[in-house]
């Protein structure tokens, strides 16, 4: 299991434990940590679970495919630091990790 | 209305007490997540989740794609792991049918008899496969695809060398004979219309899916009349009226879906091709909310009403009726949209075709990364087919929902981005 923390736009943290092989959206839907809404179940379809990859582990997660790059290009408030949590997936290297999630996700 | 009923209808008249019990039919991806944004959104009070399958809530898209190829186990497809339930004291009566509800005394009847009381009721009782009248439908090795269990017993019937025959040429037939290709069975798929997902994308669309089918081996035969399935003692052929038979092992059937609103409109809800709501959810009684592919809903960006079978729309509808319960603000409309992953094709559409006065095809279909762009006359988008092509797909959902005209020549110009054409 790695440790997750979901910080919440309101400041709010939940950290929960995530099965390795699972995407840091399905850790935070599996627990109902609320912020990531994932309409399309993982397809990178959606742009609905949206994170901002806290520090120092944005190198840790790697670089989001072209795919994920054009999706993120078109979603509200996007940063740097801008992943969909749907296309990061969970290892023990991961363990710790923080990522924040915006005000909304449409 | 009726007198004494006044009381419910005010804008937050129908705020749950915190004691106040709900209860959910039908536990999909509606139930499931209207369910859990009532824990979300903070409320406590009893809520019970009645599903007829023996499963706690799970995702039906990935059936005919990665579950079908073996690649997702039952724990990937489900939507939350058991333990959830019970963490969130959410009662899950799973194997349950509801045989009846009643409105005037706020109760529904699961067979065997037993009454469950509500406070507040969300249907979410989903569609189920349409069932065409044809002769063999009931041998052995007809499947339709609709539920784990249908696709469990459908992936039983693929593998090396078998031969699927799927009559009707959409969405769930197309993800199957791709999902069979990528398991070396031989797959034909049968449609009455002259092209396939002729109800649901464009001309452009069906051609360029047919050719990438047919480039990875699915047979197809359009505009066919199916007769009968014929076989001794199982599916063994398809037999057409032109007296042809394409043998095959196995049949799927996939000649979309009807909505489960019997039980709704047993009891009097107002009903018309889905059950009718509002965008808050909200049925004709003030008790019941439905939301998700049973439901009849208002499309405020197209001025009418339309039945939509999509996650995205279960889960827009699960929000409205869960903010309505809790008292929260209606959430904004948002844009319908759909997707479909056929082999390495990742399809997204956003908005409907209504009023359609121009249709621009940005990309070229060959190199499979090309968007169809569905304008009306003032040069809005109304409806986006996005294939491989992620910035028209995001931008077009965009367009649609801010309504903003869209220069033509500057959509159809592949050296314009689609930030500039959106700007």
């Amino acid at each position: 299991m790695a440790k997750i923390t979901y910080i919440a736009h309101d400041g709010s943290e939940r950290t929960v434990d995530v099965k390795p092989g699972l995407s840091v959206m399905e850790g935070a839907v599996k627990n109902n940590v609320p912020g990531i809404d994932a309409d399309c179940g993982g397809a990178c379809a959606c742009a609905t679970c949206h994170v901002y990859v806290q520090e120092p582990w944005l190198d840790k997660v790697g670089k989001p495919s072209a795919m994920e790059e054009s999706m993120l290009d078109f979603a509200e408030g996007v940063e740097p630091n801008s992943r969909l949590s749907c296309q990061i997936k969970v290892s023990d290297a991961l363990d710790g990790l923080v990522v924040k999630t915006p005000e909304s996700q449409h | 209305m009726i007198a004494g009923q006044t009381s419910e209808t005010g804008r937050t008249g129908r705020v749950l007490a915190a004691e106040a019990r709900v209860v959910i039919v039908g536990a999909g991806h509606a139930g499931g997540t209207a369910a859990a944004l009532l824990r979300q959104y903070g409320f406590a009070g009893p809520i019970t989740l009645v599903g007829e399958e023996p499963l706690p809530p799970y995702q039906r898209p990935p059936l005919s794609k990665a579950w079908l190829k073996g690649e997702a186990d039952a724990d990937a497809l489900a939507l939350r792991p058991d333990s959830y339930y019970a963490e969130q004291a959410i009662a899950l009566r799973l194997g349950a049918r509801v045989e009846a509800m009643d409105l005037a005394g706020r109760t529904v009847t699961l067979q065997g008899g037993e009454r469950l009381a509500y406070d507040r009721l969300i249907l979410a009782t989903g569609a189920r496969a349409r069932r065409i009248p044809l002769p063999g439908l009931e041998l052995p090795g007809v499947h339709e695809l609709r539920t784990a269990a249908d696709a469990e017993a459908l992936k039983q019937a693929l593998g090396r060398g078998r031969r699927l025959a799927v009559i009707g040429g959409g969405y769930i037939g197309l993800e199957a004979a791709a999902s069979a290709r990528a398991l070396d069975a031989e797959a034909v798929v049968i449609e009455r219309e002259p092209r396939l997902l002729a109800r649901v994308a464009c001309a452009a669309l069906s051609n360029f899916f047919q050719d990438y089918h047919a480039a990875r081996g699915v047979a197809f035969v359009l505009g066919a009349d199916v007769q009968a399935i014929v076989g001794e003692g199982r599916a063994e052929g398809v037999r057409l009226a032109d007296g042809r038979i394409l043998s095959c092992d196995a049949v799927l059937v996939g000649v979309g879906a009807v909505p489960n609103q019997e039980l709704a409109q047993a009891a009097g809800l107002a009903c018309e091709g889905g059950i009718r709501v509002d965008l808050r959810a909200r049925t004709s009684d003030p008790h019941v909310h439905a939301i998700g592919d049973c439901t009849r809903r208002p499309l405020p960006l197209y001025g009418q009403a339309h039945r939509l079978e999509s996650v995205p729309n279960a889960l827009e509808q699960a929000k409205q009726a869960a903010a309505d319960l809790c008292g929260r603000p209606e959430p904004a409309p948002e844009v319908p949209w759909f997707w479909s992953d056929q082999y390495d094709l990742k399809l997204q559409i956003a908005g409907l075709p209504f009023d359609v006065a121009q249709t621009i095809v940005r990309g070229e279909p060959t190199t499979a990364r090309f968007a169809v762009f569905h304008l009306d006359p003032e040069h809005r988008v109304q409806a986006v087919e996005a294939v491989n092509a992620a910035p028209e797909f995001m931008a077009g959902r965009l367009l649609i929902g801010n309504r903003k005209p869209v220069a033509p020549e500057k959509l159809r110009d592949m050296s314009v981005s689609m930030k500039e054409v959106a700007a």
